[in-house]
């Protein structure tokens, strides 16, 4: 063992363990570790890394089903969508980073999601974003939109995998913490997914892409801790991207896949070099050794815990089979992409790590699997709010709400935001963001199928009671693809919430997946991916708890893609599912009245998957001309949305059941706007209600305004009005 | 009629490219990686969109100055067709088998848009077909395409017919609207709207069929 100092307690509550966590270690080791091996506890046990505080409740979430080939546990999620081929994806947040320098931040959280995917043998072949920014008026919000559009699309535009979707939301929760959550889909040959698991021993170890620098050290450790007036000096912990060297890499290890050399491969993200190789090792069940005066290095004097700590981007680590290294070094070399033997797998069940001569790093790999904390924090429910009942919400203004809703932060076009990304690169986008559609849609290539994509999440729902919030998030994704005419197979989630040390937060967490857990279970969409991420919260304010959720579907003939941008003069409007005027924590109530309150539209999961199939049915045969899914403002801002796509106005009836802020602007869960022919109408009406499904005729196409009841605006003003507010709010700097 | 599509490492919109034009041009098409120094025997040399060497310097600064091109220049002086799409109309400036230089868009952003364009010179081996319809609908998608020449260059250019493409509404700032030039010889074009991402009606315009069914036709 080298003469490198041993550490103390106070070494290691610095790097974020606990004084439990680092008498675990001790005991484990039977001595005090070195420098270098605390480093690697350190970041192994961060939240971040092991999941210590959220483990015991994701095991509620449903992780299997008839398409499901891997679920959670690897790079990323693997289902089956047919003729031998596999759909592989997952959502992460790059949160922490995107705040503190939002271009490198964004940029490098597209960059890692991207490397989960392809590290499975997919090729990445769409791109969505989650992204919550505070309140428009916070200073640091319009600098942190433009820093992460541009790093988003400067990364994504690059490497040539185009941004297909997303949702943008503006709330002054998340003035001191906003959230990037990136979601990657790739397709992959099914006989050809590569796991993570380093069997056998004896096998080289090949490091390959960029070179390992300072970047990023301790940037797990950074993710799992809250901001306070310090965090500014936190920006050497963000890494730095290269998409160039990422495409590269995407293509040389594509090209390696294919060769059969490989045993298993693993992308060096959060704690780079150390969970790399420990999980390949601890999955494999053998040790490893690694000589890390062999792995390439950009500055000089590197320190064993900065390599093994550094997150600098665009680095792969590989096992290879033994004698296969010269195919694998030609393939490298030719993409221009460093490539170094580091080691070799071992029968020792350690790691060992050598530098210049000495032993660095002597440790157990199982322990930092087996040992790491799991813990049941403490938590406690939300407080329960009232429902708000229609009749007690004030008299409305139905044109002036409309104009309100349409031009809210939250609702306004994102055209600013998705005219900077590469929507079409690959050539098989079939409706992207701007596309109309309630889900992105991208054709699987050399195909007739076609995947239909999208992330949903609610906060202001889950924020007024967690349970129901984290059902919704998932039924409205299951609704989105639905509206879109394809089956949907599986979700990856991304949960961001605060510290989780704090019961009520914890809360929060605990009752959204179980929310969650109750709609994929009903639904049968089970999670295959997702990623965790806590301690969102700054000086003790947490954001608004906010689990996205993203779903994928399959639709077997992409030509039957549905979207709502082709309802014509005449035809009718049709209203699925059952209104009972839910203004509880609507858009409504927050932009109109300027209230955040009540509770929120719980969803009845077995009218979800009614409704649903009957709109699949209807879509199948042929009887739709557009549908477009109610989600926030309702039936107003829903039937805008159509007339806007469509370039036709229409006429939306008043309820005299209902006061009219509720009826067009209530946010009752599981319905759908259909748009027919008119001859159609009741015969769809009638086929509705045969299969238990509520339908009313409630409006109509024609004309050249959105007419709700007796009130009007023009289109065209409406449509000036929806996509002025966000350029005009980044261009008053 | 046989093509062949240059691919350099940042390359991305190669595989778009060779499956336009399989599907509307020639069913010969090679791939030509960026550091061989000889090209199969072709009638068309198709350098396509992305981030050739990731844009670092300047926009196809690098690869103008890869090993292939000085086949490809040798190509352009037999007369044989190039087309440079969005990166590789960059190259070709920067190759100076163009005239003019790409500058970053007038926005600072990066823009990616369904454009309206005019086809102002149809007699060329790559517009041919637009004979007849001078307006289409082709996708943009770059941060480097607002093109530049001094007036004499572009009155000389105007004059000779060397604007093939121009734009309706100006997404970049290009000078009098260019939206892709062709060279004195008329065989070397570069436009920086992407043709090969319109033409399925599937996937949005199909503005970009008659560029390729002309390259079709130049040879048959």
């Amino acid at each position: 063992m080298s003469e490198e100092r041993l550490t103390d307690l106070c070494h290691a509550q610095e790097l974020g363990l606990s004084q439990s966590e680092w008498e675990i270690i001790l005991k484990r080791l039977g001595r005090h570790p070195n420098e270098t091996e605390l480093g690697i506890f350190s970041v192994m046990w961060s939240e971040h890394c092991s999941y210590k505080s959220s483990r015991r409740h994701l095991r509620k979430l449903p992780t299997t089903g008839e398409c499901v080939i891997c679920g959670p546990g690897e790079n990323a999620g693997v289902i089956d969508i047919g003729d031998g081929l596999a759909c592989i994806f997952k959502m992460e947040s790059h949160n922490h980073p995107s705040y503190i320098e939002p271009y490198q931040g964004a940029a490098t959280g597209v960059g890692g999601i991207m490397r989960d995917v392809f590290t499975m043998g997919a090729r990445p072949v769409a791109l969505l974003n989650a992204l919550r920014f505070g309140a428009p008026e916070h200073p640091k919000t319009r600098p942190l939109v433009s820093g992460v559009v541009a790093g988003i699309g400067g990364y994504g535009n690059c490497v040539g995998v185009p941004t297909v979707g997303g949702e943008t939301n503006f709330h002054a929760g998340y003035n001191g913490n906003i959230l990037v959550n990136a979601m990657c889909v790739g397709i992959a040959e099914q006989k050809n997914i590569f796991y993570s698991a380093a069997k056998g021993t004896g096998n080289p170890v090949l490091y390959v892409g960029a070179k390992t620098g300072r970047d990023g050290i301790h940037g797990a450790t950074m993710a799992s801790a809250e901001f306070d007036d310090q965090t500014e000096a936190k920006r050497p912990t963000v890494q730095v991207g290269d998409p160039f060297t990422e495409k590269r890499l995407i293509e040389a290890c594509l090209e390696l896949m294919q060769t059969g050399c490989i045993i298993a491969i693993q992308d060096m993200g959060a704690a780079g070099l150390t969970s790399s190789s420990i999980e390949m090792a601890d999955k494999g069940g053998v040790g490893i050794a690694l000589d890390l005066d062999c792995v390439p290095q950009r500055e000089i004097n590197m320190t064993p815990v900065e390599m093994m700590l550094s997150e600098s981007q665009e680095r792969m680590l590989i096992v290879l089979r033994q004698g296969q290294e010269a195919i694998a070094q030609e393939i490298f070399e030719r993409w221009e992409l460093d490539v170094a033997l580091i080691g070799s797998t071992t029968d020792t069940g350690r790691m060992v790590l050598n530098h210049k001569g000495e032993t660095v790093c002597d440790i157990p790999i199982a322990p930092l699997g087996d040992d790491a904390p799991n813990y049941d924090r403490p938590w406690k429910d939300s407080p329960k709010q009232d429902a708000i009942s229609p009749d007690e919400v004030e008299p409305c203004d139905v044109a002036k709400a409309l104009l309100t809703l349409m031009q809210s932060p939250d609702m306004a076009s994102k055209r600013w935001i998705w005219e900077q990304y590469d929507r079409h690169v690959m050539a098989d986008t079939i409706k992207a963001s701007g596309g109309a559609a309630d889900a992105a849609i991208v054709r699987v290539h050399g195909t007739d199928k076609a995947l239909a994509i999208s992330s949903d999440c609610t906060p202001r729902y889950v924020a007024a009671d967690p349970f129901e919030g984290g059902k919704q998030a998932v039924a409205e994704c299951w609704r989105n693809l639905i509206a879109t005419g394809a089956k949907p197979l599986a979700v990856t989630d991304c949960l961001n919430f605060g510290n989780p040390e704090r019961p009520e937060i914890m809360g929060q967490l605990v009752r959204a997946i179980e929310g969650m857990a109750e709609a994929c279970t009903a639904l049968e969409f089970p999670v295959v991916s997702g990623n965790v991420s806590l301690y969102n919260e700054t000086a003790g304010v947490a954001i608004p708890p906010t689990p996205a959720i993203g779903g994928v579907g399959l639709m077997l003939d992409a030509g039957g893609a549905m979207g709502f941008d082709s309802a014509c003069a005449d035809d009718a409007l049709i209203l699925l599912g059952q209104s009972t005027g839910w203004l509880g924590s609507s858009l409504y109530l927050r932009e109109v009245e300027g209230r955040e309150a009540g509770a929120p539209p719980p969803v009845n999961l077995q009218m979800e998957r009614l409704t649903g199939a009957f709109v699949s049915n209807a879509i199948q045969a042929g009887q739709l001309r557009a549908v477009h899914d109610l989600s926030d403002g309702g039936l107003g801002c829903a039937a805008a949305e159509i007339a806007l796509a469509s370039g036709c106005g229409l006429h939306a009836y008043a309820n005299p059941a209902l006061p009219d802020a509720a009826w067009f602007f209530g946010e009752d869960q599981g319905r759908y706007l259909l748009v027919v022919d008119a001859d159609q109408a009741s015969r769809i009406i009638e086929d509705a209600k045969a299969a238990g499904v509520h339908a009313e005729h409630v409006g109509s196409m024609g004309g050249d305004a959105v007419r709700l009841g007796d009130v009007s605006l023009p289109l065209d003003f409406l449509r000036q009005k929806h996509e002025s507010w966000l350029p005009d709010y980044m261009e008053d700097a | 009629m046989k093509a062949a599509v240059i691919v350099f490492p940042g390359s991305n919109c190669d595989r778009d490219a060779i499956c336009a034009l399989r599907d509307h041009t020639t069913p010969d098409v090679y791939r030509v990686w960026h550091r061989d120094t000889s090209l199969p025997k072709v009638d068309l040399v198709f350098i396509p969109g992305g981030f050739s060497y990731g844009d670092y310097l300047r926009s196809g600064a690098v690869a103008a100055r890869s090993p292939i091109m000085s086949a490809i220049k040798d190509h352009a002086e037999r007369g044989g067709l190039v087309a440079g799409i969005c990166n590789g109309f960059q190259v070709l400036t920067e190759a100076r088998l163009l005239p003019g230089a790409l500058m970053r868009n007038a926005g600072l952003k990066f823009v990616c848009k369904s454009v309206d364009l005019v086809v102002e010179n149809t007699q060329t081996p790559f517009s041919s077909a637009y004979e007849g319809q001078p307006a289409t609908t082709i996708p943009v998608a770059h941060h480097d395409g607002n093109f530049f020449a001094d007036d004499q260059v572009l009155d000389r250019m105007e004059g000779e017919g060397q604007v093939v493409f121009r734009y309706v509404q100006n997404p970049n700032g290009s000078a009098r609207n260019i939206a892709g030039i062709i060279n004195d010889k008329g065989n070397v074009l570069g436009m920086m709207p992407h043709p090969e991402r319109a033409v399925d009606p599937l996937t949005g315009e199909t503005g970009g069929l008659p560029f390729f069914e002309s390259l079709a036709g130049a040879f048959s």
